[in-house]
């Protein structure tokens, strides 16, 4: 066991809504509770529905948000609002939206060269140059890519640029936020072959934001299911697909559909949407959809309980 | 007689750097009750082929083909005003995004309703009867309430909610469904996609699907015909099609999904999907396939018969899988 390039310390976020002149202001608890830590080489999937403060974990670990609570260590380094501007180069970033994190007046090589000319100013532009270049061809990209604009480019060749701006500064820890649910299948499985084949020679750690747990099931090591900003089931991804203890996480896998046709397996029907995370219901946040709810599940939340396959029920199975 | 028959439709598209032919040679026979998914990359003119039997394509566009039946009606010949008549009505569409295919400035009950009036001229006390019917249909809570809401105010799988009971307000004969369920999460999906096949069992309508997603196709269609670069290139039953695939395409498409490695390295199909400039000769598929021979970068393939699920291929595979069977 390697020592960890990210411990996380019960991190919390919230948002105010302001009221207006007549109404009380509102708060939004987006994330509460997160702890985590994370090895190099190794792939922490964060798995839920939108909603869920999976982006808001995102945010506070890439130091785009201070959290409201909690803490957390990066490469042995507690993260305050002091080194954030220091500890940016050890996490970078790829966006869910490839057509919104794009700047649209930068072409490709501008784009690829930023994050060099932010934090490497010495650097001379020819050697800047010439690693957007190594770059383009490591992401599967053309030479003659380099002086395109984004609105050349597919969807799924912006991410490609995406991924290779991330990974300019040889970062430590690369949250991916959805990298993949905007392309196209066969560009998937290259992207994600990119990913590992990256992991294993830099020994990148990956925080895997994600909703498409086939994906997930593929490429995590360990799996954090969240819902309404609260982790709801910490496992390795063994454990996780193999029992789920929550029934939350047992729902969410049978929703998730199978590409295979002769597979006819009982779909848990879950009955009525996610509340809003404005007044999330008293006692455990999956009680109003849970089927097995009970009158505690009403009004006592559930804490995650320890051991290695953790679950923040009153009844697991 | 078939619902729907389209046969050899083209869709070209005049560019400022020339003629992009975004649909090539397209074929498809619908009968009532059929559900049916159309698979394919983005760029692979699924939606493009639907949006032309529609109508819906911009001035640009070049729409030519063979035939091209609906429920009687030649698509090719008819006027515009018979069109307005059939489009929404008996041919009914669900865009992709809807967040974006309703209008922000009325309310989702002003939008039903307007189909009500404008195709079935029902009156006000009947459109609104209706409409809630309709919202209790596809499973929306306080239907009374919600006919009075804006699209901002509600979620997005309530929205697509509301798109499904716009499109099949006037009882379509065809319902073409453009990937329903890609914005939205998977207890959601998992709820509109039975909401879909239980309205089509329902109604006995014909469902399209138009989806890139292999899950759910495998878990909702009957037939699925897979579009590269604007040609079909193979069609087949959904079992038939996962275990059996005849078209090199559809093997690594399929080799290609997360759950189905056996290694960390994913299968991959090289390279990118043709553009407009650097089209092939031959087969659209044989720069990125690993099976192509000289003929395949030469000559098109032509269209192979059913036994080989109509697969656009020179080398097709999995042929003697019926005798092993």
């Amino acid at each position: 066991m390697s020592e960890p390039v990210l411990v996380a310390e019960n991190l919390t976020q919230e948002y105010v809504l302001k009221g207006g002149m007549f109404g009380k202001d509102r708060i939004v608890r987006a994330l509460t509770g997160a702890s985590f830590s994370l090895e190099p080489g190794k792939t922490l999937a964060v798995v839920g529905e939108s909603g869920c403060g999976k982006s808001t974990l995102a945010r506070c670990i890439t130091m785009i948000e201070e959290p409201a609570a909690g803490s957390f260590v990066l490469d042995g380094k507690k993260a305050t609002a002091a080194n954030h501007d220091e500890l940016r180069t050890t996490v970078q970033i790829v966006f869910q939206d490839p057509y919104g994190s794009l700047n649209p007046r930068q072409r490709c090589g501008q784009i690829l060269e930023e994050p060099l000319i932010i934090n490497h100013p010495e650097m001379p532009s020819a050697e800047r140059t010439r690693r957007a270049r190594e770059m383009l061809e490591l992401v599967g990209l053309r030479p003659e890519h380099y002086d395109r604009y984004p609105h050349m480019f597919s969807g799924g060749q912006r991410q490609r640029i995406a991924v290779g701006r991330a990974l300019m500064l040889e970062p430590k820890v690369l949250v991916l936020d959805e990298p993949v649910s905007a392309l196209d299948l066969s560009i998937q499985s290259q992207i994600l072959n990119l990913l590992v084949d990256l992991q294993e020679r830099l020994g990148l750690a990956y925080l895997f934001i994600s909703h498409d747990l086939s994906v997930v099931k593929h490429i995590a090591d360990d799996v954090i299911v969240m819902y309404l900003g609260r982790p709801v089931e910490v496992a390795t991804k063994e454990a996780l697909f193999e029992h789920q203890r929550h029934p939350y996480t047992k729902a969410l896998l049978s929703a998730t559909p199978m590409a295979d046709p002769t597979l006819r397996k009982q779909r848990i029907k879950l009955t009525g949407e996610l509340p809003s995370p404005v007044n999330i219901p008293p006692g455990c946040p999956f009680s109003p959809r849970c089927w097995k709810a009970t009158d505690k599940c009403r009004t006592e939340r559930p804490e995650l309980d320890q051991g290695p396959h953790r679950a923040a029920c009153h009844f697991p199975e | 007689m078939s619902l729907l028959e389209v046969r050899n439709l083209s869709v070209e598209f005049e560019t400022t750097s020339g003629r992009f032919r975004a649909v090539d040679g397209f074929d498809l026979t619908l009968n009532p009750g059929d559900i049916t998914a159309i698979v394919g990359e983005s760029g692979s003119g699924k939606s493009v082929a639907f949006l032309a039997m529609m109508g819906l394509l911009p001035w640009t566009a070049t729409i030519t083909s063979d035939v091209m039946k609906f429920d009687g009606n030649d698509l090719n010949q008819i006027t515009p005003k018979q069109r307005r008549k059939i489009v929404g009505k008996d041919m009914s569409m669900i865009f992709q995004e809807p967040m974006t295919s309703l209008n922000p400035c009325y309310t989702v009950g002003f939008q039903i309703k307007e189909a009500l009036r404008i195709h079935l001229g029902m009156d006000r006390k009947a459109r609104h009867a209706r409409a809630i019917e309709l919202f209790e249909q596809v499973g929306i809570p306080a239907p009374e309430t919600r006919l009075g809401s804006f699209p901002h105010q509600m979620s997005g799988g309530m929205n697509q909610r509301v798109m499904i009971a716009m499109a099949i307000a006037c009882k379509p004969k065809m319902l073409i469904a453009d990937e329903p369920t890609t914005a939205l999460d998977v207890t959601i999906q998992a709820q509109i996609l039975e909401l879909l096949t239980s309205l089509q069992e329902e109604t006995g309508m014909a469902l399209v699907l138009i989806t890139h997603d292999m899950g759910v196709v495998a878990e909702t269609a009957q037939q699925v015909s897979v579009q590269y670069a604007g040609q079909k290139c193979e069609q087949q039953e959904v079992t038939a099609l996962f275990t059996r695939p005849h078209h090199p395409y559809t093997a690594a498409l399929l080799a290609a999904l997360p759950e189905r490695a056996t290694t960390k390295h994913l299968p991959t199909i090289p390279g990118v999907v043709p553009g407009q400039f650097d089209r092939p000769n031959g087969c659209m598929f044989s720069p990125r396939c690993s099976m192509a021979t000289d003929l395949c970068h030469s000559t098109p393939p032509p269209v192979g018969g059913p036994e080989i699920g109509f697969a656009r291929c020179h080398t097709p595979i999995n042929l003697n899988a019926e005798e092993e069977a």
